[in-house]
């Protein structure tokens, strides 16, 4: 686990915290709406744009199939290109991986582009924590490293920051101006601050967007091209990457990087797609190959769906329930809706929440480019978690009361009487207390003194 | 024709007139509409809670009530899409269950594909916004949603834009989500709420006089908003609307 913090209260508590600041909602909101809709134009100058989803999600479909055979087909690849594969059963194997690499060379400074998978494992703390200065290179990353948080979107790490509070964080930290809040300006810091780090460091760590098996070669997407530099300055490069991160050939490649760039910010392609083959002349390339909990997620014909997410980040973006709530109401590493599959199939107890953080409105399954069912399998966590009475007592208990009594048409029918009378004629005090949820920024129905049924036997007959 | 109405609970309760009004669309297309009375709820808040065992019983008991008929219809494109789309768990391979699928329409599909009705009757001259309910928009596929790039058509928009006079209002977000959900909008009531009330803001910078839409869960919600924020929109079912232009 990452340094991100575990929410009392889950996501209810932590969105409706969020949500007190309606101004700063509503800015957020707007801001991944503008990203949503850039994809939207995006996607639609792709004339067999679904088409291409369906093909994206065949090919995942059969790598996740065939995942054992590409991942040894991509050791030999890389291994005779140069490169030295490590396997990492979990993240604490990872995080000793990677250190005892970076420590038997003697390695103090390592400069990091962007991986959710190092966030996922905790890599940086653990490696701070063994005497390396760890500097995340991605903007938004290194905004929030200096902040001492977590990413909160998983291709927008700092987007819940304005840039008035980044030029703070900046002014405090890197010795910009006060009150310096112009993003060209505070890039351009940036840019100085991390060239020195760059210089000085020994070895460069990345994320890997995709390994081809045919070639051995692992590709690395990024916008600002620090990962290129972080690989380029320092001889040593270690990339890591979960097992699914796997595509069979070059061609399917092409497929997936066509839909990436699109789904995830509107872009036809990142500013650089970097494919690496081997090691720089005279240096060393480490892919270290992680599982962590991803064979589970495989052998559940339920979950292994998630598997086939490349990390875009559209299904936040589109996500009303994330816009409104943010990236750390999910308390996981991983948010929104995506984050709300494979945190709970990870540890059901501790995120029992997260399936219920969505209205099932559908819109993440029709942007998701490599048609993830995060619908249907948010439906399946639902009944997974209920079965192992990880549902609230109140609602488990009201809804089965509520079961029984619609299973009787007269029960139903005087319950439905009775309610429609409180409704009409109990004093506004009575139906509004503390217990009336609903009614805190809602007003209640206002319902006629007849149901339809009535309505209808009094006009048609009983058995009109 | 001889069709079954399904009323789901909470529109029998709490808002009947979209169901009398789907009666009187109905008959005046010339559907002879049954009522089977011992009909309650299709189970979709258990189901949606997780709570299988707790529906189950009463997706067995819509079979029982409705497996007769050669269609049911529904003014819910949500109670519809659960029959059709989330039944499956529970009922797969029980005798019927495959034709009562099959048949179970929401009002304005069945209006379009099993009728044929491309223009609706009478006049509405009002400023009308729609609001796309989620699950018969993306599930039942009512219309292409915005996320998609199939080209764009929606059954429900175009019968409703068919009736003389009316004025459908362009919406910034054609399709977003109105933050109801079922048990969401108690769970989650402080975001369900602002979901809410930034689709009435939609709505209302588009000038609508009413809104509509084809499931009275999402509309009762937006409702209750408005009415709290003291908004002069009225909130219509799309079957009130059809019916009340064709009067």
């Amino acid at each position: 686990m990452s340094s991100m913090p575990r929410v009392s209260g889950g996501h209810p508590a932590a969105a409706a915290r969020f949500v007190a600041d309606e101004p700063r909602t509503h800015w957020h909101d707007q801001a991944l709406w503008v990203v949503r809709e850039k994809r939207d134009r995006a996607a639609s100058g792709i004339p067999d744009w679904e088409a291409l989803r369906d093909v994206a999600a065949a090919i995942r479909a059969h790598a996740r199939g065939r995942l054992p055979d590409l991942l040894e087909e991509f050791e030999r690849n890389a291994t005779a290109r140069g490169a030295k594969v490590h396997w990492a059963a979990d993240a604490a194997e990872h995080n000793a991986i990677v250190h005892r690499i970076l420590s038997e060379r003697g390695v103090t400074r390592l400069v990091k582009s962007k991986s959710m998978l190092t966030e996922e494992c905790g890599l940086n703390p653990y490696l701070e924590a063994r005497g390396i200065e760890v500097v995340d290179t991605d903007l938004g990353e290194r905004i929030v490293q200096l902040r001492h948080e977590p990413p909160s979107h998983i291709i927008l790490p700092a987007i819940h920051l304005k840039r008035e509070e980044i030029g703070e964080l900046f002014h405090g930290k890197l010795g910009t101006p006060e009150g310096l809040a112009d993003p060209k300006a505070l890039t351009e810091a940036a840019r100085g601050h991390l060239r020195e780090r760059f210089l000085a460091a020994q070895a460069g760590l990345t994320g890997v967007n995709f390994a081809v098996a045919e070639t051995g070669g692992v590709v690395v997407c990024t916008n600002e091209g620090n990962a290129d530099m972080g690989t380029s300055l320092p001889p040593i490069h270690v990339a890591c990457m979960g097992v699914e991160k796997i595509v069979p050939r070059l061609e399917h490649l092409a497929v997936l990087l066509r839909l990436l760039a699109r789904s995830a910010t509107g872009q036809p392609v990142t500013t650089y797609t970097s494919h690496f083959h081997g090691p720089m002349a005279g240096g060393e390339l480490h892919v270290v190959i992680v599982d962590n909990g991803r064979s589970r997620l495989l052998a559940d014909p339920g979950l292994r769906g998630a598997l086939a997410c490349i990390r875009c980040g559209a299904c936040l973006n589109t996500c009303p329930v994330y816009r409104r709530s943010g990236g750390y109401s999910y308390g996981w590493v991983v948010p929104g809706p995506i984050g709300s599959v494979l945190a709970p199939a990870r540890d059901p107890a501790a995120h029992a929440t997260l399936p219920f953080a969505s209205t099932l409105c559908g819109s993440c399954d029709a942007v998701c480019p490599v048609k993830v069912p995060l619908h249907d399998t948010l439906l399946r966590e639902r009944r997974t978690l209920a079965a192992a009475g990880l549902v609230p007592l109140g609602k488990r208990v009201g809804l089965r009361l509520l079961a029984a009594l619609l299973a009787h048409r007269a029960l139903y029918e005087v319950a439905g009487r009775l309610l429609r009378f409180a409704l009409r004629h109990f004093p506004r005090f009575l139906l509004y207390g503390p217990w009336n949820v609903w009614g805190r920024r809602r007003e209640l129905p206002a319902p006629p003194a007849e149901s339809f049924r009535d309505t209808w036997r009094r006009t048609r007959g009983r058995h009109g | 024709m001889r069709a079954a109405l399904f009323v789901p609970c909470y529109v029998d309760q709490l808002w009947p007139r979209a169901g009398l009004s789907a009666v009187r669309v109905l008959e005046a297309h010339g559907v002879e509409v049954a009522f089977p009375e011992e009909q309650t709820c299709c189970g979709q808040p258990m189901a949606n809670a997780g709570l299988a065992s707790a529906a189950e019983p009463l997706a067995r008991r819509f079979l029982e009530v409705f497996g007769g008929f050669d269609a049911v219809v529904c003014p819910s494109g949500s109670c519809t899409s659960m029959v059709r789309n989330h039944y499956d768990p529970f009922l797969a391979g029980a005798p019927g269950f495959e034709k009562l699928k099959a048949h179970t329409y929401e009002l304005c599909e069945f209006l379009v594909d099993v009728l044929g009705v491309r223009a609706a009757k009478g006049r509405f001259p009002h400023r009308v916004a729609l609001h796309q309910s989620c699950h018969g928009l993306r599930e039942l596929g009512l219309g292409i949603p915005s996320e998609s790039m199939h080209p764009r058509t929606n059954k429900v928009s175009a019968l409703v834009g068919s009736i003389e006079g009316i004025e459908l209002v362009p919406l910034a977000r054609a399709d977003e989500c109105c933050g109801f959900g079922g048990t969401f909008a108690v769970a989650e009531e402080a975001v369900s709420a602002l979901m809410g009330r930034d689709r009435l803001a939609d709505h209302a910078r588009a000038g609508a006089e009413i809104v509509t839409g084809t499931d009275v869960s999402c509309l009762m919600h937006l409702e209750g908003l408005a009415r709290r924020e003291g908004r002069k929109l009225r909130f219509m079912h799309v079957a009130e609307v059809l019916a009340e232009a064709a009067a």
